[in-house]
């Protein structure tokens, strides 16, 4: 009889499985030690920090994604919710600076609407989702081309450029500045450096840094330690259970929905905090592929039940290393979505050929 | 004694079909009632009406002596009606203790304020109720996907005891298990009789129904036909009442059914 599959694995067994939960880990150190060797300037502390600075948007919305691709659904309006609440943010801080308000005030109330507005599209499609059953697929498809027609008429299609200068400061200032053997200083410049000296300037730990690693290690923690993040699995691995159980799972589904909205809402105010403008989604910026390849990658199923956030985070890494390493390595931008594409396809392969896999 | 619960008169219709006409029935603490009855006789939507699935077009429920009026799934649960069907509605990618606890996770607080899951005590209570039903299961850790069809239903009945179920109904708990783990199941039925839980069971293997149950219900298209004492009856004369009288003549070999 079948009593123990675990006792029964062979070594060799034991050992593909443990290559296969941690192939991307292992992919990701192969990959940098590469670019180590082709990439000018690759293997330095301000380019890691760099690929952090810009993985940070990435990081949200995959982050939100996997909430969602865990219950076995997909949201595929992320990236232009980012792109809505990015123009919003910035045009209601553009004209509040425009009338005067000092700019921590300005930037305050137009970060803070722009976070509650786009709780509004999440919620659209957790009831299309749940009270009208209509696939995740096809109702944050339409999202998609709402918030994007949202994003448009708001910028008229321009980007939202005259916002207070202190906001890209904020954006990509650092907690550490060392000057070697004259100064150090916190969150901004050391004063009155100019010229050679800031060639020499040592930055250490990106504001961005601290910020996704607050909101990350929460998203961690509800996910993996409390009992919503326990009925998400469940929903995932069996809706039938979940109900059964006396879960509200159309309550739980909705508010993964607002969720996953409301992070993209926070990528779309931080990209306004690391550029200085609001700027709409392009369309072919596919930032909603590139989430949900980063959460398959990180060991999810579309099938739903299973995936997490540090997988998710490593998923992130690894596209952020590519992008950046072929860069640095002189290699046509083009390939890179060759090689996501790639990455992906093993990702799904790895995923089916070790279905046992958590 | 008295009735755990007794259902008295039930009917229930779809459209123009009288699916459950008229039923009464009862199941005492501590004894196992087979409901028994052809492809189409009534028995799942009979148990349906008792744990919240269907509401009755007409009839009564008593539990513990009292009227009861079961709306949902959740209320046959908190008034311990619980329910065991044939796929089991577990979550396969959550570990035994998990499923065990789904939906009425114990939580401790970390920090005084951060409500966290309290793994330590949901695996500790898991496998003292498993002990209690002598279920041996390698690792409560272990996800329900790596486990044996047994075992999984030992993991779902589990769950009901632990949660102090008075009456457990269960609609063809043997049909998907092999011969070894259906006797397992079995001797679990005769455990949880022991420990003074009602039980309802429906099956086709009729001699499962023999070797455990205390009395039998026997329906046919609708209605309940007949019930009798196990020890007053015997598998030839339960096929008859089962496929019907006018059938009786045609001497239908029990072995052959299903
Ligand atoms: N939800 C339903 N809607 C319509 N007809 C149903 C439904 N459930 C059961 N029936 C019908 O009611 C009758 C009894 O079914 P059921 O209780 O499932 O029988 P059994 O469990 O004894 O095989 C059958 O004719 C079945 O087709
Ligand atoms: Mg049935």
């Amino acid at each position: 009889m079948n009593n123990n599959k675990n006792s029964t694995l062979s070594v060799s067994q034991r050992l593909q499985s443990i290559l296969a939960k941690n192939w991307a880990i292992l992919f990701t150190l192969i990959i940098i030690l590469i670019f180590s060797f082709t990439g000018k300037r690759f293997f330095q502390l301000a380019n890691f920090q760099n690929i952090l600075h810009l993985s940070t948007i990435y990081l949200l919305l995959t982050a939100s994604e996997t909430f969602v691709i865990i219950t076995g659904g997909i949201d595929l309006s992320v990236g232009f919710v980012m792109g809505l609440s990015s123009v919003l943010s910035a045009k209601i801080i553009e004209l509040l600076h425009a009338a005067n308000f000092p700019p921590a005030l300005s930037i305050s109330i137009g970060s803070i609407v722009a976070l509650i507005v786009c709780i509004i599209p999440g919620l659209i499609n957790g009831v299309l989702i749940t009270k009208y059953k209509v696939p995740p697929f096809i109702a944050t498809l339409g999202m998609m081309g709402i918030a994007n027609g949202m994003a448009l008429i708001i910028s008229e299609g321009f980007p939202v450029a005259y916002l207070p200068r202190v906001l890209p400061n904020i954006g990509n200032s650092y907690l550490i500045y060392i000057l070697p053997g004259k100064a150090i200083s916190f969150f901004s410049k050391p004063k009155g450096i100019a010229g050679e000296e800031i060639k020499e300037l040592i930055r250490i730990i990106p504001n961005s840094l601290i910020f996704i690693s607050i909101i990350i290690f929460i998203l961690w923690h509800i996910l993996k330690n409390t009992k919503f993040g326990q009925h998400t699995y469940a929903i995932g691995g069996s809706m039938d259970a979940a109900v059964r159980a006396g879960i509200n799972t159309n309550k739980h589904l909705i508010i993964i929905y607002v969720l996953s909205s409301f992070l993209a809402g926070l990528a779309g105010v931080f990209y306004v905090f690391q550029t200085g403008i609001g700027i709409y989604t392009s369309f072919g910026a596919m930032y909603e592929l590139l989430a949900i390849a980063g959460v398959v990658i990180g060991g999810a199923s579309l099938m739903g039940g299973k995936g997490g956030i540090i997988g998710s985070v490593i998923g992130v890494f690894l596209l952020g290393v590519i992008e950046n390493g072929l860069h640095l390595s002189g290699v046509d931008p083009f390939f890179r979505y060759i090689a996501v594409g790639l990455i992906l396809i093993v990702a799904v392969i790895i995923d089916q050929s070790f279905p046992d896999l958590l | 004694m008295e009735y755990l619960l007794e259902v008295k008169n039930l009917t229930k219709r779809f459209g123009g079909l009288v699916a459950v006409n008229n039923v009464s029935m009862g199941v005492k603490e501590g004894e196992v009632v087979g409901l028994l009855g052809d492809n189409g006789a009534g028995k799942s939507t009979l148990i349906k009406m008792v744990s919240g699935v269907y509401r009755p077009d007409g009839g009564k429920i008593f539990f513990m002596g009292k009227e009861v009026i079961i709306d949902s799934p959740m209320k046959a649960i908190s008034i311990a009606i619980e329910t065991l069907y044939q796929d089991l509605a577990l979550a396969e990618n959550l570990n035994a203790y998990s499923n065990i606890f789904l939906g009425r996770e114990k939580l401790k607080k970390v920090l005084k304020f951060i409500n966290v899951l309290d793994n330590d005590y949901m695996l500790k209570e898991s496998k003292g109720v498993l002990d209690r039903l002598e279920i041996e299961i390698p690792s409560l850790r272990n996800r329900i996907s790596m486990l044996s069809g047994g075992q999984r239903q030992a993991v779902a009945i589990s769950r009901s005891i632990y949660w102090n179920a008075k009456l457990l109904i269960m609609d063809e708990p043997t049909a998907a298990l092999g011969v070894t783990e259906q006797k397992k199941v079995l001797d679990l039925i005769r455990l949880l009789r022991s420990q003074g839980i009602g039980i309802i069971v429906i099956s086709h293997q009729l001699y499962d129904v023999f070797s455990v149950a205390d009395r039998l219900v026997i329906m046919r298209r609708g209605e309940k036909v007949a019930e009798r004492n196990i020890k007053e009856t015997n598998p030839d004369e339960i096929v008859s009442l089962i496929v019907g009288a006018e059938k009786v003549s045609e001497k239908i070999c029990p072995a052959d059914r299903d």
